[in-house]
């Protein structure tokens, strides 16, 4: 099905629509979406694009905005004895002292996952250990840690829970003044949420949103819909990925979620506290939350991010990768100083792979 | 880490399924879709399928491209 959006003559013809409607003043496009990011810089493109118009990596990547404090949650939890099982993008993220990676060298029981229920396999194989699932991700990903924790789980498995939310983000970043005259927004998120949980904000600030799939040419035709609504002067949401973002999103994976979760505040690596946009256990699941059930609530990171000069400016779509002194020369994917070299969807890293520069 | 990827199922057992990704076969999850059958196309992320693509929906959207192209024309 995906050899339909792949045609060059359909791209070509997107490309001049954009270039006709274009206009010479210059227009900013966020999305925030790691794979949206892969996608552009992949197929070169931003080189297709007239040059007033500028496409931004927000901070779509959710292994780059999880904060050293909770890096370091699971590096306590793993020294006291505790089997932590993640995603394998996790394990480079510096924490303040250390990283998951090399707890690992040191000889901590941490190991790679695929989906939380295989942690919950791995409590089920080892019921003398306390396992605990360092749950991260956006909505795409939070409804399947609902899913397990509300099948109740054996005694020893826990969540450390990092999931986060994008629309609250997005009203942040809009809300922020980042100049910001188009959103694409991520279409896996969206198969979850729905629309709806965009209209609000595209109201109150005036810009127009898209929800867009993966191929080049869902890029493309978002990067025309978001156009065509500017020279309108519209700001609606319209979905661009309607064979598989349905109107309503999925309501089994959202009842879920909202189910096990609820909404908090907690820090955004790089951009701070962020109103809503985290989520914590209900206290009706109390027992598989690993923060209560350990006591670590409180523990804090003593050093934020401190390495790192520019992840802060490289999330909220502000500089290159390039302009970061470090870039290449002693950051690089085998060597991560900051969070957004770590997984193959952040920002620095893709730059480096693809050897690209955004703007 | 938000990759969800294209699989075909072939075999229901439950809430589990067998799934075809181009070659290659993987269990997962169907019990966050409700009408889901043997050779519909969805899309896994985490080991659970989250959406069913529609090949009609597809060939609607390159339809409305189409007439959105135009419109500009
Ligand atoms: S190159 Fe490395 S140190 Fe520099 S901004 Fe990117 S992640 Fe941070």
């Amino acid at each position: 099905m995906t050899d339909f959006f792949n045609d060059k003559g359909t791209a070509q013809r997107i490309v001049r629509k954009i270039r006709d409607i274009s206009g010479s003043e210059k227009i900013r496009i966020m999305h925030v979406c790691g794979t949206h990011e892969q996608t552009i810089t992949k197929n070169g493109l931003r080189s297709l694009l007239p040059e007033n118009i500028e496409v931004i990596p927000g901070p779509g990547c959710p292994v780059c905005i999880t904060p050293a404090t909770e890096i370091n949650k699971a590096i306590y939890l793993s020294r006291n004895g505790s089997i932590i099982a993640t995603y394998g993008d996790m394990l480079k993220v510096p924490g303040s002292t250390s990283s998951l990676a090399e707890e690992i060298a040191k000889g901590a029981d941490i190991r790679v996952v695929y989906s939380p229920i295989e942690g919950v396999d791995i409590a089920k194989r080892n019921p003398e250990k306390n396992v605990v699932f360092l749950g991260i991700g956006f909505e795409t990903t939070a409804p399947m840690t609902g899913q397990v924790v509300a099948g109740l789980p054996p005694e020893n498995f826990s969540v450390l829970c990092s999931h986060r939310l994008v629309p609250p983000a997005i009203d942040f970043l809009l809300k922020g003044g980042y100049d910001i005259d188009g959103f694409i927004d991520p279409g896996h998120v969206s198969i979850i949420i729905g629309i709806s949980p965009y209209l609000d904000m595209c109201q109150k600030y005036h810009v127009p949103q898209v929800i867009s799939g993966f191929e080049p040419l869902d890029i493309l035709m978002s990067i025309f819909m978001i156009l065509r609504q500017i020279k309108n002067n519209t700001a609606a949401v319209e979905n661009e990925y309607t064979r598989a973002v349905k109107p309503a999103g999925n309501a089994i994976a959202r009842k879920l979620m909202n189910e096990v979760f609820e909404p908090c505040s907690k820090e955004w690596r790089g951009l701070g506290v962020i109103p809503d946009a985290s989520l914590k256990i209900r206290s009706e699941y109390a027992q598989y939350d690993a923060e209560k059930r350990f006591n670590i609530e409180m523990l804090e990171s003593d050093v934020c991010d401190a390495d790192c000069p520019l992840c802060a400016s490289i999330l909220k779509g502000l500089s290159n990768p390039v302009d970061c002194e470090l870039f290449a020369k002693v950051c690089n994917p085998g060597n991560p100083v900051g969070a957004c070299m770590v997984s193959s969807e952040g920002t620095c890293n893709i730059a480096y792979r693809y050897g690209t520069i955004l703007f | 880490m938000c990759l969800a990827v294209p699989a075909r199922i072939t075999k229901i057992d439950g809430e589990e399924a067998i799934l075809d990704y181009g070659g290659v076969i993987r269990k997962a999850n169907i019990s966050m879709l409700s009408d889901v059958k043997i050779g519909d196309y969805v899309l896994v992320h985490a080991g659970y399928a989250i959406s069913k693509l529609e090949e009609k929906e597809a060939l609607e959207t390159l339809k409305l491209w189409d007439e959105m192209l135009l419109a500009v024309e």
